[in-house]
């Protein structure tokens, strides 16, 4: 296989709040260089960073310092046209919450992305179903999101992510709100994602079930990187503290 | 050569990012903000009510002069005498050289009507913006998701104006209609039949537009801040927000 290229590539991004006096450090520096199709997962306590690289990585906030690069174009250089194509055709979105479009059904929350690509009603209609069919839920198409469960709302934010088959899909605890059996569920349709499609998944979790598919694993404290462990070292740590299943 | 490397090569030029923008057509905002009125159709009654009421306000002035000129313009004097009586600012006697057309065409509402009109559409506005206000606080999820999604701030603005712009018609129409109903009414009663019979269909179609456009006018207005302030957030700032 010919060497996969750096997608991704976050260069000494610090991130800092501040809230009146107060000045809150939620990133200090991080470097991390992540290759198309790998499956990323980054773990660490609460309120270590995780969420603030994940809307820099998806150019949903601007870093302090430091530089954010998708395919090697630095997005800090982005217009705001070619911010939002960067969010509709490169990077597909998960969210802990979910974050369907309350007044719009599953068909329609998955064809949104498409419209906005400009694919007619009917190309979008097509591949919508083709979407929801791929995540088990083609017969609730005309559901809306309040009449769905936690897990299932989740599989049509998946469907959605995919709207514009993006080269890289960041997930932000997309198990935190869903019980175990649902989120490994979750879990298993993202790896299949990554492993059939190539996407590059890279995933802000808590969830220690997400060890088990992820090629690495980057850990942080405090908004800076404590360790990076490949796959294969994984397989040791985990297994010693008997956290892995099956 | 793997996919990757496939999909990297049409990247790797800036000019081949611009070439595909982002689109929203017309007919798909019209279908979003049509599906979020009848999804919260509560809320944009609400929104809508004080509308309503400030424009069937209007009308019903707009009407009762309307009623007056009819009355004035039939050259009767018995019903001249009545709108004397009634307390219209005329001489009991049509003064010489000035044709009753004229005469009806000054016959408008009094400066006290018109400033109480002009201050309930001035409250009206302000609350539609406060209203609308709520309304985008609400909905900062939704615009967050959107703009996630690849929505450029125009799209979500369209997609209040459109909204505002629809609720004001329907709203105003509704309003211009009650206003004039009651107007009439109200001429009915205190000039009897001679109110409608001299009443020009013209005038009354002029008052209905009037209010119409004045209605719809003000709905827009008070949407433009508060769909700015949607427009414009950044999407982590209208995700952070719990609803
Ligand atoms: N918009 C903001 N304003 C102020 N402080 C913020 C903001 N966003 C994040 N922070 C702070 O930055 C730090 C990191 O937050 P972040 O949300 O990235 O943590 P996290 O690792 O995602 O945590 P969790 O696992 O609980 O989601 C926290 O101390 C948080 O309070
Ligand atoms: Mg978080």
């Amino acid at each position: 296989m010919a060497e996969a290229h750096n997608i991704v590539r976050v260069a000494g991004v610090a991130r800092t709040f501040t809230m009146g006096t107060q000045v809150v450090q939620a990133l200090r520096g991080v470097d991390l260089t992540i290759k198309a199709g790998e499956y990323l997962s980054i773990m660490g306590p609460s309120g270590s960073g995780k969420s603030t690289l994940f809307n820099m990585i998806g150019g949903l906030d601007k870093p302090s310092s430091g530089k954010v690069f998708i395919d090697e174009v630095d997005i800090a250089q982005l217009d705001a046209y070619e911010l939002a194509w960067l969010r509709n055709r490169k990077i597909g979105y998960i969210f802990q919450t979910f974050n369907l479009i309350q007044v719009m059904t599953a068909l329609e929350n998955v064809t949104l992305p498409m419209t906005f690509a400009g694919a007619s009603q009917d190309e979008a209609t097509e591949k919508g179903l083709e979407l929801l069919g791929l995540v088990g839920l083609r017969e609730r198409h005309a559901h809306r999101p309040q009449e769905l469960s936690g897990g299932q709302q989740q599989r049509v934010a998946i469907a959605r992510s995919l709207a514009n088959t993006p080269a890289i899909i960041l997930a932000d605890e997309p198990t935190g709100n869903l019980d175990l059996t649902t989120g490994e569920e979750i879990i298993t349709l993202l790896k299949r994602l990554s492993s059939e499609r190539g996407v590059t998944v890279i995933s802000a979790t808590h969830d220690y079930k997400m060890l088990n598919v992820s090629d690495r694993v980057v850990w942080i404290r405090d908004g800076r990187i404590d360790k990076i462990e490949e796959r294969s070292e994984l397989d040791i740590t985990v297994g010693g503290i008997g956290a892995r299943e099956a | 050569m793997s996919q990757a490397e496939g999909a990297s090569s049409n990247q790797t030029g800036k000019s081949a990012r611009i070439a595909r923008q982002v689109v929203l057509p017309f007919g798909k905002s019209l279908e979003i903000s049509i599906k979020s009125i009848k999804v919260r159709f509560f809320r944009s009654m609400i929104t809508v009510a004080s509308l309503v009421l400030a424009v069937a306000f209007l009308s019903f002035i707009l009407t009762g002069a309307n009623v007056a000129a009819g009355l004035l313009r039939s050259g009767e004097p018995q019903l001249r005498l009545a709108l004397v009586e009634a307390g219209y600012d005329l001489p009991s006697l049509p003064p010489p050289g000035v044709a009753p057309q004229d005469e009806a065409g000054k016959l408008s509402a009094s400066p006290k009507e018109r400033w109480i009109v002009i201050l309930s559409l001035l409250v009206c506005t302000v609350g539609i913006v406060n209203a609308q206000l709520m309304a985008v606080t609400e909905r900062f999820r939704e615009i967050g998701t959107m703009k996630c999604l690849g929505a450029l701030d125009r799209f979500i603005l369209r997609l209040f104006l459109l909204e505002a712009g629809m609720q004001g018609l329907v709203g105003a129409f509704i309003g211009a209609i009650l206003g004039v109903v009651v107007g009439l009414l109200v001429g009915l009663v205190r000039f009897g039949l001679a109110a409608a019979a001299n009443l020009s269909p013209l005038d009354v179609l002029a008052t209905l537009g009037i209010s119409v456009a004045v209605g719809a006018g003000l709905s827009l207005l008070g949407v433009v801040y508060p769909a700015a302030v949607a427009a414009r957030m950044r999407p982590i700032e209208a995700m952070r927000a719990q609803e």
